[in-house]
Order: C-alpha cells, then structure tokens, then sequence
C-alpha cells in the first residue's frame, strides 16, 4: 500500500483538492468552480449557515486538514459569520495550498468563477508533487455506520463489518463506530469492553445522554414493528447495529473531530451535550459519515439492507449489502455483497476478511462503486459540544 | 454443533444458546442440534430466534455471544424463542416507551 504523506506525518490515500463554501449564498459559485474539473480529484464542501457555530467551525478545520485531501479553496460572500481567517490558518499551518476568494471583493459570479477555476488549476499542479510513500493497516483511520436497516442487517451486514473490524484493529488500524441512540440497552456490555473502568462509566453516560436526548425530541427505542421483525428486547435491537464494534477492546470515546491517537477500536458520540437545541443529532446517513471523517477516518463501511446509494466527499464509502434482494437490485452500487450469509453461500467470517481485503485495495487507490458513478455527498449542519476529558483517550507510552 | 449454518438457520456466535432465521422456517422442517435432530412445531419467520438448546427458566439468553435476555420459562430446544418466553433484563435509566407506545 502506498499513500500520500502530508506535513502533519498523517498519511492520505486519496489527494483531493477541496472547495469549501463558507456560506449557502456561496454554494453555488464553488460548485461551478468545481463544475469545470469533471473527472479530475476535485470536491465541494460547505457550511450553509450565516450564524457562528464552534464545532462546525471546528469541523471544516478537521475536514480540510484531513490526510486525504491536498489543497483547499475558501469560497465565502464575505459578509458572513464563518471565521474564514481562522480556517485558513489553520489549513496554511497544515503545510497545503490554501486560497480564499471573497465573492463581493472578487467582482461577483462570473469572476469569482474564473478565478477560482485558475487556482484549482495550480492546485491539482501542486497536489501532484505530495510525495508517495508506503503505507500500512496500522496507518489507517475506518470509520462504520448503518443506514437503510431492515431485518437482514443484524444477522449478516453489521456482524460482517464488526468480523472486519476485528481484523482491522488486530493490524492496528483505529476503527470508529458510532450512534450511541441506537445502543440503548446494551450500555453495560458495551462498558465491559472498555480498556479501563473510567473508561467504561463513560461509554454508559454516553448512551444515557443519548436516551435523553432522544426522549426530549419524543422517540422511544422499541416498537411494535421490532417484535413483528423477531427482535425481543431491547438490547437485542440495540446489539443488532452495536455488532458492527466486533469483539475487539473498546480503547476510547471520541467527538466529532477527535483523532485517535492510536490504533484500537472507538466509540463516537455523535449526541450534541447540553440542552436539546439544533434539532436532530444527525439529520441523514451522510451526516454521520462527514463526522467519521472529521475524526480522520479514511475511509467509512456503510452498512445497508433496503438500499443506499451514497458515497462521500473526501473518504471513500464501502457499501455492505445485507439483504441479497437489494443486492440484486442495487447492484451496481454496492461494493460487498453480504447477502450470501442470509443465503447460504458464504459465512459472516469469510465476508468479513472480503471487507478487509476490500479495505486495503480501496486505501491502495482501488475505486468504490459510490466514487466510480461519481458521488460525493456532503452535508455539515449546527451542533455543540464540550470537550472529551483525558479518561476519554488511550494513555500512549 | 460448530456449523454456523444449520438448515434455515445461522449461530452467529460460538456462546450462542439461540439460533437465527436467515429465511422464513416452515413448519415441520428438520433441524439438525447437538441434542439431535427436531421438528419445527411452528412457522418461524426470518430473524426470529429458536433455542439451540434446552434452555432452564432463568438462564442468559445469548446472541451474538452477548446476553439478549432472560428466559421466563423453560424453553425445549428447537421452540422459538421470542417476547412470549423472555425478557429484557435491561433497566432503562430513563422512562422508555413499549411496544404499544405507551409509557413503561
């Protein structure tokens, strides 16, 4: 495996060049900009709002500072709240290309356009001279999440991608899950698995803050439709999305934007903290996968059984099929198909060391089928949180 | 029994006392356990639970290799498994709702 390296000795296996509006009214100045790079490695990223927000602040920060990406534009209107001097900085700090075009300074559209389409140019020049250098499972950040669920995602997806996991961690990859809302119930084996008891009181608060949180905003965590789907109790339901952990030590709790400092399995606690406010922890599927990447996930496993078609601006998305009747009707958009263990033909082990596998060709340049047709979904909205306490992280010698 | 697929069904962990359907089980079909072969008594639907083996009232019910709940009653191996024989051993920290919405 080779990768690019970048200033911060973090290793990238893609070498993006990132335009970022910094307000809606921006939007689509830089998807021009970005229009007129079909087929080369250019994204768009953005922030819609007008209002000042800490961690989205904080977020374009990690996003544009990730070890996939090689250079970044700023496209703002000017007169919004976004601190684009310190997200500039940061990025000039990083040791990448950085430029900001002020839409009302630049002279509008049309300039604006222009201008941006002839930094990019010099970017992609300059992104080509990153060094290549060999690279490592032990190097690489894997984030999962799970969307479209139905029936077959407990019994054949998520345990697939948590056998991964286990052999990912084992190479000393950091492997990140998340969605504490849907851990409610198995707060306590999740705690058993934690590297310190610290650490495992933690992992519990985390997943009361969840049930609060999620009983403010009025959604209880067991229907009807659960016993109908031969789900018992609660922690069964829960366990079917927590299995996607596997059965490694759980080595830390992170937020969005926290980096593993070392290889080993996290959780992430994606629930704001504080009062309820911003609606929504995360308002779709891509808005967990930004918060993966933000804490430098390379690539993410995106668990399915009804069928998702997304992949994800900046890291690759591998898209695990867990029913084999959506496998076959999606197939051209899906990566792996983990409907074979619901038929017989493979079994949860076999289709977790194909994710592995799958894992390495995919950070060695290898295509997803989400990257291949071209997509490359983004979303960054409002939320708040405080910062993770020293219990949260592994000690490192 | 070590197989992970028996028939209709998948052990998705060595520690497991529950096997799951990975298509709907109909009634009467064979299913091959370490306490030897059984008939199925009932339809079971996909992802639905049956005992793999004798289960006493008061034991861990395991998925996963991770404890699911607790068996209410006495449960013959190949019996479906389901909210009629265990329950939650799960104390919520907050008020959660039940099936019929209603809070518990």
């Amino acid at each position: 495996m080779e990768g690019w390296l970048r200033a911060d000795g973090r290793k990238g296996i893609r070498n993006t060049v990132v335009v970022a509006y910094l307000v809606e009214c921006a939007h689509f100045v830089a998807s021009e900009i970005v229009a007129g790079f079909r087929g080369r490695d250019v994204q768009l990223i953005g922030f819609p709002g007008c209002f000042p927000n800490e961690y989205a602040a904080r977020m374009m920060e990690r996003l544009c500072t990730h070890p996939n990406v090689g250079a970044v534009l700023f496209v703002s209107l000017g007169c919004e709240s976004f601190d684009k001097v310190r997200a500039s900085a940061a990025v000039e700090a990083s040791g990448r290309p950085v430029k900001t075009l002020v839409i009302q300074k630049a002279g509008g559209t049309r300039a604006t356009v222009k201008a941006g389409q002839d930094w990019v140019s010099g970017a992609l020049e300059a992104v080509a001279h990153v060094p290549r250098v060999p690279m490592a499972v032990s190097d690489l950040v894997i984030g999962t999440v799970c969307g479209g669920s139905d029936g077959t995602s407990g019994i054949s997806g998520n345990p697939a991608a948590g056998r991964a996991f286990d052999l990912l961690v084992a190479e000393g990859a950091a492997c990140i899950f998340e969605e504490t809302g849907e851990l409610i119930g198995c707060e306590e084996i999740m705690a058993s698995r934690a590297v310190t008891p610290e650490l495992g009181q933690l992992l519990r608060e985390s997943v009361q803050k969840a049930e609060r949180y999620y009983a403010t905003l009025g959604y209880g965590s067991f229907a009807a439709g659960n016993a109908a789907g031969g789900l018992s109790t609660i922690e069964e339901k829960s366990l079917g999305a927590y299995v996607k952990s596997g059965d490694s030590q759980i080595s830390g709790l992170i937020k969005p934007g926290d980096i593993p400092p070392t290889g080993g399995l996290y959780l992430m606690d994606v629930v704001p903290d504080g009062d309820v406010r911003f609606g929504f922890p995360n308002i779709s599927d891509n808005a967990e996968i930004v918060e993966m990447i933000a804490s430098g996930a390379h690539l993410t496993l995106f668990v399915t059984g009804r069928g998702s078609v997304v992949g994800s601006a900046i890291s690759p998305v591998i898209k695990i099929c867990a029913n084999p009747d959506t496998y076959r009707a999606l197939s051209e958009d899906m990566d792996v198909n983990a409907g074979d263990i619901i038929e017989g033909r493979r079994t949860i082990d076999q289709v977790g060391h194909e994710i592995r596998d799958l894992v390495v060709a995919v950070a060695n340049g290898q295509q997803t089928a989400s990257e291949g047709l071209g997509h490359r979904e983004f979303i960054l909205t409002y939320k708040s949180f405080d910062p993770i306490g020293p219990a949260c992280l592994p000690r490192i010698a | 029994m070590t197989d992970p697929v028996t028939g209709p069904f998948l052990l998705l962990h060595p520690d497991d006392n529950v096997l799951v359907a990975r298509a709907t089980a109909p009634e009467g079909t064979e299913v091959a356990l370490d306490a030897g072969t059984i008939r199925l008594t009932q339809s079971i639907p996909m992802a639905h639970k049956i005992a793999r083996r004798a289960i006493a009232a008061g034991d861990t019910i395991r998925k996963y290799g991770m404890p699911i709940g607790i068996a209410t009653t006495d449960i013959a191996p190949g019996a479906h498994v389901h909210v009629h024989n265990i329950r939650s051993g799960y104390t919520p920290s907050v008020v959660l709702q039940d099936a019929d919405g209603r809070a518990g």
